[in-house]
C-alpha cells in the first residue's frame, strides 16, 4: 500500500522556520513505522535526522509525535495509521536540533537529580539483601521505564513552561523511594516533596496514556503524594 | 579539532564499557564515549537473566558452570577464562544486586533463579536453574543500575561521538578521533589508558536481533590499525527470533517451559538432545529448527516453527515473560497465551573479537599485550564462550571481565607516561570524509549494506559451504570496492549527518564480513556456531585451536593459536 507521510523539518543554523515535507512510501501494514522511515531516508531523503537504535521498543531512542501523540516509531505499525497521512513531529516541549532530533540533556539532567542510584546501609552481606517477592513487586512497573521521554514530553504542565520536574523523573524516584533496600527513604521523599516535584503534578494522566511501556505513570506519582503525607507530616 | 585529555578513555557504554568506568574511576580521571546516549546502548536488550552458580532454587557450584561454559563452546573455549567466569560469578551477582539490581526473589527473599539452555548440574546431568533474572528484561535494569552508578560517581559522558579512528604511537595507544553527530566536528581524544568496549556487529546479517548501532566499529579500526581478530568465524545464530524482525524472544521461555514445535505439533527437540530437550545449547537448537524446516516440517510451509507458551498461564507470562509478550501482541498481533508463536534464527551474537588476556588487555600479532589498550564486552576475545556461547554468560561476561579490566587500568596507570600524539592524528579520517562529501554522484550506502547483508545471510549463517563461502568472500570484495570507489552521501551537511555515519559504519560492516567469511572458510570442520556440512565432523585433531586473522601489506592473513585446556579433556558433545 502507499502511505503518505509529512515530517517535520528544521535545522535552526539554516533555517528560520520550522517547514514540513510530503514523502511517500510503499509500506506493509505489518511494517513499523521506523521501517518507513528508514525507507524514506535511505532511498530518497539522506538529510532528514532522526533517532533510532534497538526498533523494537527496548532503547527509547525514537520517540517522536505520531499523529499528535508522542510514541516510539518501533512500536507503531502500518496498519494502526494506515487510514490516514502519518503525521511526524519532534518530541514537544525540548529544543529542536534538527529535524526529528531534540536536546535531551535537561531531561537526563532531571533524571540525575533524582539520584537515580541505590543509597543502601553501609554494611553489606557478603551475599545478597534479603528483599521479599511482595516489597519487590512494588517495584515491577517503574523498572519498565526505558527513559524515552514520551511521558515528559506529553505533560501538560510541562508544556506551560513550569519547572515541574515531570514525570520520567518521579518514576526514578519512585524506583528507590519505595526499594525496601534503599535507606534515604525521607530524604528522598523530601527531595520530591516541593511544587515542582511530586505537587506539581495535576493528574492530566497524559504520560500514562502515552507510555510505550504501560507505566502507570499518574498512579505512581499519586502514590508517592501519599507516601509523602503519610511519613513526611 | 577540540582535543580532550583523560588517563582512561573508554569507547562504548553498555554493561562492560560501564563496569569498566565504574571500578577505574576515583583515583583515574575517566571518560566514555558513546554512539548513543548510555541508557540506549544494546546491553539493556538482554532480556532472560545472568548466570551465576548462587544456587538459590537447586544445588550449584561453579565447577559445573565452568564444564557447561567449555562444553558449550564445543571446547574451543579457554579454560582458565572459563574457571575465571565461573568462579566470580556469585560475587558478580551479589555486586549487582548491592547496587541496586531489582532482581526478582525466590519466597525466602533471596535472588530468583531459572533455566536457560546448556546450564546443567552434575556435568551434564540435567538442566539447573543458574539464570538470575529481572522479569525478561534484565540486561536493561543492569544497564539502568551502572548507569546510575556513572551518575553518581560524577564519570564524563560525551554521548553521540561515533569512533572513526584510533591513534598509535610507537606501538602503543595514544587515543582515537571521534565524530560528533551533533555538531560534524571531529574530536581528538588523548589518553594513557584506551578500553574498547564497543559490542558485537551483528548488522552484518540481514536478520538479526541487534540494534542499528552494532556495526563493530571498534573491532574494525583494531582490526584496520593490524591488530588481529579472533576466533571470527563463529556467529550466534539464536533459534528464537520473531520471523522476519528478529526480535527476540528470550531463552527464558523455553526455560520456563516453553516448547517448540513443528507443522505436526511434535516436540522435536526430543530428537536432537533427548536429555535437556528445548534447552540444549543455542547452536544445537538453531541446527535443529533448520533441519526441520529444510525437511519440510516448517509451519505451513514456511522457514518458520512454533515457541508454544500456551501452557505456562496468562499470570507466568505476566510475571516473567511480560516483554517478550508485549513484543508478539505487537508485532505479530499474537496473544501468547492462547497462540504459538512463529520463530526463525536469528543473528544474535559474536563470539569472536579483539583477542585479550583475563584481565582485557588485548594481545598483538605476536600475542603479547599492546601497551594502552584494552577490551572488554562482545567485541572482545577472552575467549570464555569459545564456538557458542550460552545464554546468560554474556552479562555475566560483562561485569566480570569490564571489572577486571578496570582493575588492570588503575594498577597499570602510576607506570603509564602520557604518550605523544602523532601531528597528522584525524588527517586520514578528515581526508576520508572530505572524499566522501565531494562525490556528487554513485550509490548510497543503504543498497550496499542490503547486498552485504544478503549475501551473509544466504552464505554464511547457520550451515556452510566451501562453495558458498568462496562466492561470498568474492561478493563481499565486489562490495568494499564499490564501497572504496563509488559511494555517495546524499545529503552532505554537518548537523545530524546519519547518512555520512551508516556510510563510515559500512566499511566496518565490509571489513568485519571479509574476516568472518575467511576464517569460516579456512576451518574445514563443524564446531559449535561453526557448521560446514561439507566437513560434519569436529576434528579436535587439527583445529583445537583459535583462528586468528590480521592484515599483512592490506591483505587478511590467517595465523592460529593453542586453545588453553585446564580441567576438560574435549568430548563429544551431546546434549
Amino acid at each position: 500500500m502507499e502511505l503518505r507521510f509529512k515530517i517535520y523539518r528544521f535545522d535552526p543554523r539554516m533555517d528560520s522556520e520550522p517547514r514540513y515535507q510530503d514523502y511517500v512510501v510503499q509500506a506493509d501494514p505489518r511494517e513499523r513505522i521506523l521501517d518507513c522511515l528508514n525507507r524514506i531516508k535511505w532511498e530518497q531523503d539522506g538529510s532528514l535526522s532522526y533517532r533510532m537504535s534497538c526498533g523494537h521498543g527496548v532503547c527509547g531512542s525514537d520517540a517522536m509525535r505520531i499523529n499528535g501523540r508522542c510514541a516510539l516509531a518501533c512500536q507503531k505499525l502500518v496498519k494502526d495509521v494506515a487510514d490516514s497521512e502519518v503525521l511526524l513531529e519532534p518530541l514537544p516541549t525540548f529544543t529542536v536540533l534538527k529535524d526529528l532530533v531534540v536536546d535531551l540533556d535537561p531531561f537526563f539532567e532531571r533524571v540525575n537529580q533524582m539520584r537515580p542510584y541505590l543509597l543502601a546501609a553501609l554494611e553489606e552481606p557478603n551475599r545478597e539483601r534479603l528483599q521479599t517477592p511482595e516489597a519487590r513487586k512494588k517495584l515491577d512497573h517503574v523498572i519498565r521505564c526505558i527513559l524515552c521521554a514520551c511521558c515528559t514530553a506529553s505533560c501538560p504542565i510541562v508544556q506551560e513552561g513550569t519547572p515541574f520536574i515531570g514525570p520520567a523523573a518521579l518514576v526514578w524516584a519512585f524506583r528507590n523511594i519505595f526499594d525496601s533496600r534503599d535507606a534515604r527513604h525521607e530524604e528522598r521523599l523530601k527531595a520530591v516533596d516541593t511544587p515542582d516535584g511530586a505537587w506539581g503534578c495535576r493528574n492530566h494522566f497524559e504520560c500514562t496514556r502515552v507510555c510505550p511501556k504501560e507505566i502507570p505513570v499518574t498512579k505512581s506519582i499519586n502514590i508517592i503524594k501519599r507516601e509523602i503525607e503519610k511519613a513526611l507530616r | 579539532m577540540p582535543v580532550h585529555k583523560h588517563d582512561v578513555v573508554i569507547v562504548g557504554s553498555g554493561l562492560a564499557g560501564l563496569r569498566t568506568a565504574v571500578e577505574a574511576v576515583g583515583s583515574a580521571d575517566v571518560a566514555l564515549i558513546s554512539k548513543v546516549f548510555p541508557t540506549r546502548s544494546h546491553s539493556g536488550a538482554a532480556q532472560g537473566g545472568i548466570a551465576a552458580a548462587i544456587g538459590n532454587e537447586e544445588p550449584d557450584s561453579w565447577e559445573w558452570h565452568m564444564f557447561d561454559t567449555v562444553k558449550g563452546g564445543d571446547y574451543l573455549t579457554d579454560q582458565d577464562a572459563a574457571e575465571v567466569l565461573a568462579r566470580d560469578g556469585p560475587r558478580a551477582v551479589y555486586e549487582l544486586e548491592h547496587m541496586g539490581v531489582p532482581f526478582n526473589r525466590t519466597p525466602e527473599g533471596r535472588i530468583a533463579q531459572r533455566a536457560f539452555g546448556g546450564h546443567t548440574r552434575d556435568y551434564g546431568k540435567a538442566a539447573v536453574k543458574r539464570a538470575c533474572y529481572a522479569a525478561d528484561r534484565t540486561g536493561r535494569v543492569i544497564l539502568d543500575t551502572l548507569y546510575g552508578q556513572a551518575v553518581r560517581k560524577g564519570i564524563r559522558v560525551y554521548a553521540e561521538l561515533s569512533i572513526v579512528d584510533l591513534i598509535f604511537r610507537d606501538g602503543r595507544a595514544a587515543g582515537l578521533v571521534a565524530y560528533d553527530l551533533a555538531t560534524g566536528e571531529l574530536h581528538l581524544f588523548h589518553c594513557r589508558l584506551l578500553l574498547l568496549a564497543t559490542g558485537g556487529f551483528g548488522k552484518v546479517y540481514k536478520t538479526t536481533s541487534n540494534c542499528f548501532a552494532n556495526t563493530g566499529d571498534g573491532v574494525y579500526l583494531a582490526y584496520r590499525a593490524g591488530l588481529p581478530l579472533e576466533d571470527m568465524e563463529f556467529v550466534q545464530f539464536h533459534p528464537t527470533g520473531i520471523h522476519g524482525l528478529g526480535v527476540l524472544i528470550s531463552e527464558a521461555a523455553r526455560g520456563e517451559g516453553g516448547i517448540l514445535r513443528n507443522r505436526d505439533g511434535e516436540r522435536f527437540m526430543e530428537r536432537y538432545a533427548p536429555t535437556i530437550k528445548d534447552l540444549a545449547a543455542r547452536d544445537v537448537v538453531s541446527r535443529a529448527i533448520m533441519q526441520e524446516i529444510q525437511e519440510g516440517r516448517g509451519i505451513d510451509g514456511q522457514d518458520i516453527v512454533h515457541l508454544d507458551l500456551t501452557h505456562l498461564g496468562k499470570d507466568r507470562l505476566a510475571e516473567r515473560l511480560s516483554d517478550i509478550s508485549s513484543f508478539v501482541r505487537i508485532y505479530l498481533g499474537i496473544d501468547p497465551a492462547s497462540e504459538p508463536i512463529p520463530v526463525h534464527p536469528t543473528c544474535h551474537y559474536m563470539m569472536g573479537g579483539i583477542p585479550t588476556d583475563v584481565d582485557g588487555r588485548v594481545l598483538g600479532k605476536d600475542l603479547q599485550p599492546v601497551t594502552g589498550l584494552f577490551a572488554a564486552g562482545e567485541c572482545a576475545c577472552v575467549s570464555v564462550h569459545g564456538a557458542n556461547r550460552l545464554g546468560c554468560n554474556s552479562l555475566l561476561d560483562l561485569v566480570v571481565f569490564g571489572r577486571r579490566a578496570g582493575k588492570k587500568m588503575l594498577a597499570q596507570l602510576p607506570n603509564v607516561p602520557w604518550p605523544q600524539l602523532p601531528r597528522d592524528a584525524g588527517d586520514a579520517v578528515r581526508e576520508r570524509i572530505e572524499r566522501l562529501k565531494g562525490r556528487s554522484s554513485g550509490e548510497r550506502v543503504h543498497g550496499l549494506r542490503r547486498e552485504l547483508q544478503q549475501v551473509m545471510m544466504e552464505r554464511c549463517a547457520v550451515f556452510r559451504r566451501e562453495a558458498d563461502l568462496r562466492q561470498a568472500l568474492e561478493d563481499i570484495r565486489a562490495l568494499q570496492a564499490r564501497c572504496r570507489d563509488g559511494l555517495y552521501l546524499n545529503y552532505r551537511g554537518e548537523r545530524f549527518n546519519t547518512d555520512l555515519l551508516e556510510a563510515l559504519e559500512l566499511e566496518s560492516l565490509l571489513g568485519l564480513a571479509e574476516t568472518i567469511v575467511l576464517s569460516a572458510l579456512k576451518r574445514t570442520e563443524s564446531r559449535g556456531a561453526h557448521w560446514r556440512e561439507d566437513f560434519p565432523d569436529r576434528d579436535d585433531q587439527r583445529w583445537l585451536k583459535h583462528t586468528l586473522v590480521a592484515l599483512e601489506d592490506g591483505e587478511p592473513a590467517i595465523f592460529y593459536r593453542p586453545v588453553t585446556v585446564t580441567r576438560f579433556e574435549p568430548k563429544p558433545r551431546v546434549y
